[in-house]
């Protein structure tokens, strides 16, 4: 079981070059949980996830992990506790799957970088986790989109981080895949208590796979807590600006939004 | 558990890393070869044993002229241009994830010319001024590419056109300079456009060798960084690279050995453009390619040099045959950039 970590956001204001776009939001990550960060487009859910993973600098505010803020501890070590799938990798042409996933290890090698067993180990690991071992000497060019998503969901496991924020894991992906994504990335919570984080565009998915859910909307955090307390057709409302029922997810039990749009409503 | 993964994953590695010491050391040897190709061949054929009794020391007559004077300069000139010139062009194109933004076609070692020329005919000077202005020249040809290039967001389809803007400006303003100076002669105009080991002379050399013995190891331990780069600026950041300082250390080194090299041979058509993509093409892309790509630029500077000297019935400076080869790859780069839409 992977330690738990204490990671937490205060007033964070974040934004690009002449654009704020998150104005002020506090954030405790739950350790050994999936959290998600739902939100309309545009509302800061990426830009925030970026800045929680250090990827953009917060014009003021700071983020703290174990009570030391992110700048005071050095890029490997904190590489070491914190990954980030990013959501739009670029790929080598011609890379194979191991070598790939073999870069994960950066963080925990010396200068030269010769595989440790303990590298090894790992690749392997997360390949089986992913289910690509059967592509491992593949060139990544040959696979489908959803192979090459759990290729790069591989990579940030063999970073072997406690924590992992994945940007929209599951774009561009047909449901089947989204799914089973979503699925493996649960038997990682499960089975090491990888804390996850991540931005989901579909609410339903969001409701049925998150422990914790944290609602953005215009920059601000306006809710968060678990599925059923947050997903209400009110903050649906709210936040998407959505008319829709919420019923019980047949097969989960989550809350799972019914959206009612202008035609086909029979009520 | 893992044991037939681990296995798996160690076979298929095993693989990869056999054939690049297989490729890298094939490409050592050729490279050797040419070397002594090089000072074996000229006006005159002399034997071997003659060639390393003149390069001991032992004076003899008309041998030991050629040899010590003309051929060994010429042979080391190429080669550590030709090593320079392919580890600066890799790391380019493997930083900027893209063949065509290569110092070369950019205009960057255009800009060490323009500098090198301008030093030599306009003030005269010699020696360490010329490299500092070289080096100074190459970075400031970065520096103005950066700034022009520069949008609302980073596009490398912009660097590189804006750069081959850049380039042609840069190789106008030589020909300019060689138009007005005193000494315009077709030789010296053709080394500062295209480069050429002609009248390369053993006193000028030390500059080159210095700043290669320096800046190979500077590049290679930061290898797996830059393999990391080309994953993107994110993946990059959240391995634990630091990106902005890993970027100017590979730069400034890159830039050193290209501007020095330029400012030695002239900046030898193409060379650093094609070194990468033939190193990737040979040894695949899971492995560091800085050395193999070091040694196809030496390749293919010595085995130009060979061409242009005895192929024809003239004799052609190096850059006229590196620039026959280069020129087709990079109409073919455009075309296939064009066509998927990244121009």
């Amino acid at each position: 079981m992977k330690p738990t970590h204490h990671f937490q956001a205060e007033r964070i204001v974040a934004g690009y070059e002449n654009k704020t776009v998150i104005h002020g939001v506090d954030i405790v990550i739950p350790s050994h949980q999936i959290s998600v960060i739902i939100g309309s487009n545009g509302c800061g859910k990426s830009t925030l996830l970026k800045t929680l993973a250090r990827l953009i600098k917060p014009a003021s505010g700071t983020i703290t992990l174990d009570g030391k803020p992110l700048n005071k501890i050095s890029p490997k070590q904190l590489a070491r506790v914190v990954g980030l799938l990013p959501q739009s990798p670029i790929v080598p042409e011609g890379i194979t799957v191991t070598d790939l996933v073999g870069r994960g290890r950066f963080p925990h090698q010396s200068l030269f970088g010769n595989w440790s067993n303990k590298d090894y180990a790992a690749v392997a690991e997360a390949m089986e986790t992913m289910k690509i071992t059967e592509f491992a000497n593949h060139n990544i060019d040959e696979l489908s989109g959803g192979q090459r998503q759990r290729v790069w969901i591989a990579m940030a496991l063999a970073q072997e981080t406690d924590i992992l924020f994945l940007d929209e894991p599951t774009t561009f992906l047909d449901i089947t895949y989204q799914v089973e994504i979503l699925d493996l990335l649960t038997d990682l919570n499960r089975k090491s208590g990888t804390t996850i984080v991540m931005v989901l565009h579909d609410i339903n998915l969001s409701a049925r796979y998150a422990d914790h859910i944290v609602a953005l909307h215009e920059g601000r955090l306006v809710a968060e807590g678990t599925p059923s307390e947050v997903v209400t057709s009110t903050l649906v409302k709210d936040i998407f600006g959505l008319d829709c029922t919420v019923i019980e997810d047949p097969v989960s039990g989550s809350p799972m939004v019914v959206p009612k749009g202008r035609y086909h409503v029979n009520v | 558990m893992t044991n037939p993964t681990i296995n798996l994953i160690k076979a298929g590695r095993q693989n990869r890393r056999r054939r690049w010491m297989l490729v890298t050391s094939l490409l050592a040897v050729l490279a050797c070869v040419l070397c002594c190709t090089m000072l074996l061949l000229g006006n005159t054929i002399y034997s071997v044993q003659d060639v390393i009794r003149a390069l001991s020391g032992e004076p003899l007559k008309g041998v030991s002229f050629a040899v010590n004077t003309i051929r060994l300069p010429r042979m080391l000139a190429g080669l550590f241009a030709g090593f320079a010139f392919g580890i600066a062009g890799y790391t380019f194109q493997t930083m900027l994830r893209n063949p065509l933004a290569n110092p070369n076609v950019i205009g960057i070692t255009s800009g060490s010319s323009v500098a090198a020329v301008f030093c030599i005919i306009i003030l005269q000077a010699s020696g360490a001024v010329i490299s500092v202005a070289s080096i100074i020249g190459g970075l400031a040809t970065v520096i103005l590419i950066y700034l022009l290039s520069r949008g609302r967001s980073f596009s490398i389809g912009r660097l590189i056109l804006v750069g081959i803007g850049i380039q042609a400006m840069i190789d106008a303003a030589i020909s300019y300079l060689m138009l007005v100076s005193a000494e315009q002669d077709l030789p010296a105009a053709i080394r500062w456009l295209t480069g050429s080991l002609n009248g390369a002379q053993m006193d000028r050399l030390p500059p080159l060798m210095i700043i290669v013995v320096i800046c190979t190891p500077i590049i290679i331990i930061l290898g797996r960084q830059l393999s990391l780069l080309e994953l993107g600026e994110q993946a990059a950041t959240s391995l634990g690279v630091n990106t902005d300082k890993t970027r100017i250390v590979l730069i400034i080194s890159s830039v050193c050995m290209i501007a020095i090299a330029t400012a030695t041979t002239g900046p030898i058509a193409f060379v650093s453009f094609l070194a990468g993509p033939i190193a990737i093409r040979l040894v695949g892309i899971g492995l560091s390619n800085i050395i193999p790509a070091g040694l196809v630029g030496i390749n293919l500077v010595l085995a130009a040099d060979l061409i242009g000297q005895f192929a024809f019935p003239y004799r052609f400076p190096v850059g006229v045959i590196t620039g026959l080869l280069g020129a087709p790859y990079l109409i073919f780069l455009l075309i296939r950039m064009n066509r998927k839409g990244e121009l």
